[in-house]
């Protein structure tokens, strides 16, 4: 059922990852995202496989729900890895049809494949033990440097907080409209495109109106409770760097001096 | 000086344009500091119109409107007033700001700058005024209407408003939630919070010490529940329920039943019937 | 000709962490042409057995049959069937004026019978009669956007949009949430009108007593996914202790009498329904107190 999708995929916890400032956790997995591309070598990938490994143990996140993060994007991995393994010129070990497989390709089929594995991975552990929340707490933070420039780090965090509020709302909304629908008679599930795309309009127009018109009332509610943008807004829950994230960067800095030492 | 005061208000929607609707015709009310005050009317009678005014959401078109000393209309006091006053509204999905509970209390004093502590603390103390502080860390979404709106509550609380104005909070609620949030009001008044309740409901108003019914954009009439509920005749003509003790005994008054006039509550209607006890509510 | 609840039982998301059992094991009747009020607090099950009744929902156990026909097919030749069974019931959700989406009244209310796919008169003469049977003037209305109406008239549009259809069983989901006192009493005082004139079989969710005790000839509440009560509004609001299970109270009438009478006023009866029924009772019982004072 519609109404049964949670957003997000944030597994509440009290692991090490958990209780990292989120703003650590988000510069953390830059650094990491830039190392598997920028330090291709053997003994680098074996360190950040590693790594990874040992972080997804220490989170505490279920082995099985890290794995399914995988799942939508295993058949980008696999023709990836296909297509390395089939057009990397080198030592031939095969002929299948019209392609040799080489050792090379091999090699680098399963490098390109880990690297999107050990991508997807990192990311998977940043939402895994961060609340959506926490997340946009942390963005706007990092974002603030850069209002200077134009960037509305305040804003951007505002529309996040709001959506992640209103999603499950909308949600539960499509799903009793459908039914309305569906009790005079309406059909989305038979017929040609062109017919389930005009059979959306009674479903479409009730959602916008709707959500214009909660827009409304949630810009009245906000300011009836002194919402006057970002400027001279204090945070209740704001956040501190701790003993655990400066452990944290000092491992960081020295992982990156040792990838650099095996370059 | 009262709380509130409202002298020859006037409210056009549209003003000056070819749509332009008087919402609000010459209304001049003062409501006293600790009052609890029920405003009642028809669908389009102007009581929410009448409520947006309090919190300066919406300004005068003519006359003028005081709260906490502050005129509405002046620029500059927009943020003290609404300190000053809370509001709640109808829908409780459509005023939750956050995801969380008690990051949702926290936005109105996150917005005047309040110190982190004090936050945390008027947050707490917010929440367990309205007994919602078992859910402070819940998603809006998994509570029920009533709860909702309790948590609404608490986020005007947060704030320490000495008034709250409420825009029908329990019309989209069950008997349940009705109850939970009546109770939550009727405590808070007790501790001195001035209420002003907008309702369709007339239990809920008859708990107020002073009702008001609006019609057509008008004051028309004001008083206590007790002298206003009870005209029968009158409250149809508003549009109105009447309480169902003044309902029976404006029928059996016609009947020929000897009754006082002013019959509000049950006990009131079992007194005059039975005659045995002395009417403790008078 | 009834809907017949045969043993049904409903779990939401089976066989996951947010399994729960909806419904547990509901059997009921509600007969063709009776006026039947449903009640039980939120979360007691009423809204997920409501949609059993058109077929929106399934149950994971039991079945729902609708003047003989499983709303659920069995077999493929008997879809057709069910299909038309389910289009027998009439479903108005709760705030059903947030479903509207066409530009004007006529075109709103005709989405449903366009869907039965009904000729251009046989849908216009629909549209007329409908209105008509939600108190709308066709001549003032057909024309305008549904947007622009009040509070009051839109529900009238979208509920005239289900009786457009013709239901033989109108389901109406808590038909009066969020109106003033005045547009309460023209949505019930039209649902009464179309049970009379046009016999139609009304099913109706309330969470006011009074309107239940008022209105209605049958009376079911749920508590907690079951159905814990089932008869006539007396009989059911007589079962004290079963209403304050459920969370619900009895009518403000009844409660009213019983303290009257606990007061030492002579009442014959306290199970009455409504306030003329009080009046009468109290009239007699004054008329009996003092023949015994003289």
């Amino acid at each position: 059922m519609l109404s049964d999708i949670t957003i997000g995929q944030y597994y509440p916890g009290r692991s090490v990852l958990h209780r990292l400032d989120p703003r650590t956790k988000i510069v953390l997995l830059l650094f990491f995202l830039f190392a598997v591309f920028a330090f291709s070598s053997a003994p680098a990938y074996a360190i950040l496989s590693a790594l990874t490994l040992a972080l997804m143990l220490a989170s505490g996140v279920p082995m099985r729900m890290m794995v399914r993060s995988l799942r939508p994007i295993m058949w980008i991995i696999f023709f990836t890895f296909l297509i390395h393994l089939l057009s990397t010129p080198g030592e031939a070990l095969a002929k299948i049809w019209a392609f040799t497989v080489t050792r090379e390709g091999i090699e680098q089929g399963f490098f390109i494949s880990l690297r999107l594995v050990l991508l997807i991975f990192l990311s998977s552990l940043l939402t895994f033990t961060t609340s959506p929340l926490a997340l946009t707490d942390a963005l706007e933070r990092l974002l603030a440097p850069f209002r200077c420039v134009g960037v509305p780090a305040h804003e951007l965090a505002m529309m996040m907080t709001i959506a992640l509020r209103f999603v499950p709302t909308l949600i539960q909304e499509t799903d009793r409209i459908m039914k309305a629908q569906q009790s005079r008679g309406a059909d989305f599930t038979e017929g040609s495109i062109l017919k389930r795309l005009r059979a959306l309009i009674p479903i479409l127009v009730p959602l916008f109106l709707s959500a214009f018109r909660r827009a409304d009332d949630l810009a009245m509610a906000m300011e009836a409770r002194c919402y006057h943008g970002g400027e001279g807004r204090t945070q209740m829950k704001a956040l501190h760097f701790a003993t655990l994230d400066y452990v944290s960067w000092g491992v960081a800095a020295a992982l990156y001096g040792l990838f650099f030492s095996l370059r | 000086m009262s709380f509130i005061e409202m002298e020859h208000l006037s409210h056009a929607y549209h003003a000056g344009d070819e749509t332009e609707r008087m919402a609000l015709s010459d209304v001049s009310l003062a409501i006293e500091k600790g009052e609890f005050v029920a405003v009642l009317g028809a669908n389009g009678s102007g009581k929410s119109t009448l409520a947006k005014h309090i919190n300066a959401i919406l300004l005068p078109t003519a006359g003028n409107c005081r709260v906490a000393g502050f005129d509405t209309s002046e620029a500059g006091s927009v943020w003290e007033i609404r300190r000053e006053v809370g509001m709640v509204f109808q829908n409780p999905d459509n005023q939750l700001i956050a995801a969380i509970v008690e990051d949702d209390v926290a936005f109105g004093p996150e917005n005047i700058g309040m110190a982190p502590e004090r936050i945390r603390e008027n947050v707490r103390c917010a929440l367990a005024a309205v007994g919602m502080e078992h859910f402070r860390s819940f998603a809006p979404h998994l509570l029920s209407g009533g709860q909702k709106q309790r948590v609404a509550i608490a986020g005007a609380l947060a704030m320490q408003p000495k008034c709250l104005v409420l825009d029908e909070p329990t019309a989209m609620l069950d008997p349940k939630g009705r109850e939970e949030v009546m109770m939550v009001l009727k405590r808070l008044h007790a501790e001195g919070m001035t209420v002003v309740l907008i309702t369709h409901f007339m239990e809920e108003a008859s708990e107020a010490q002073r009702v008001i019914i609006m019609a057509d954009g008008r004051i028309a009439a004001i008083g206590t529940p007790r002298e206003v509920l009870t005209d029968h005749a009158a409250m149809q003509k508003w549009g109105l329920e009447t309480p169902l003790a003044a309902c029976l005994a404006a029928g059996l008054l016609k009947d020929g039943v000897k009754l006082p006039r002013d019959i509000l509550t049950d006990d009131d209607l079992i007194c005059a019937l039975t005659g045995e006890e002395p009417c403790p509510s008078k | 000709m009834s809907i017949e609840i045969k043993h049904i039982s409903y779990t939401y998301m089976p066989k996951t962490p947010f399994e729960r059992q909806a419904l547990k094991e509901v059997t009921a009747t509600i007969e063709e042409g009776t006026f039947t009020a449903i009640a039980g607090h939120t979360g007691s099950g009423k809204s997920t057995l409501l949609q059993h009744l058109n077929g929106l929902l399934h149950p994971t156990e039991g079945h729902v049959v609708v003047d003989g026909v499983d709303l659920l097919p069995q077999k493929k030749s008997e879809k057709k069937a069910a299909r038309a069974a389910r289009m027998k019931v009439g479903m108005v959700f709760q705030y059903p004026e947030q479903q509207l989406f066409e530009e004007t009244v006529e075109a709103d209310i005709a989405f449903g019978p366009k869907n039965l796919e009904l000729s251009g008169e046989d849908v216009a003469s629909r549209v007329r009669e409908s209105m008509e049977l939600v108190h709308l003037d066709y001549e003032r209305f057909h024309a305008r956007s549904p947007f622009v109406l009040s509070g009051g008239q839109m529900r009238r549009v979208a509920i005239a949009g289900i009786l457009a259809l013709r239901p033989k069983y109108l389901v109406l989901d808590e038909p009066t949430a969020g109106l003033d006192p005045r547009g309460r009493k023209e949505i019930l005082s039209m649902v009464t009108a179309l049970h009379r004139r046009k016999k139609t079989t009304v099913i109706f969710v309330s969470h006011n007593m009074d309107d239940i005790a008022r209105l209605a000839r049958h009376l079911l509440v749920f508590n907690k996914g079951m159905l814990v009560a089932d008869g006539t509004p007396q009989a059911v609001f007589g079962q004290t202790d079963v209403l304050r299970e459920a969370g619900l109270r009895q009518p403000h009438v009844m409660t009213l009498l019983r303290h009257l009478r606990e007061a030492g006023l002579p009442l014959e009866r306290t199970d009455v329904l409504t306030a003329e029924e009080a009046e009468q009772a109290i009239c007699a019982a004054l008329k009996k107190m003092r023949g015994e004072k003289s």
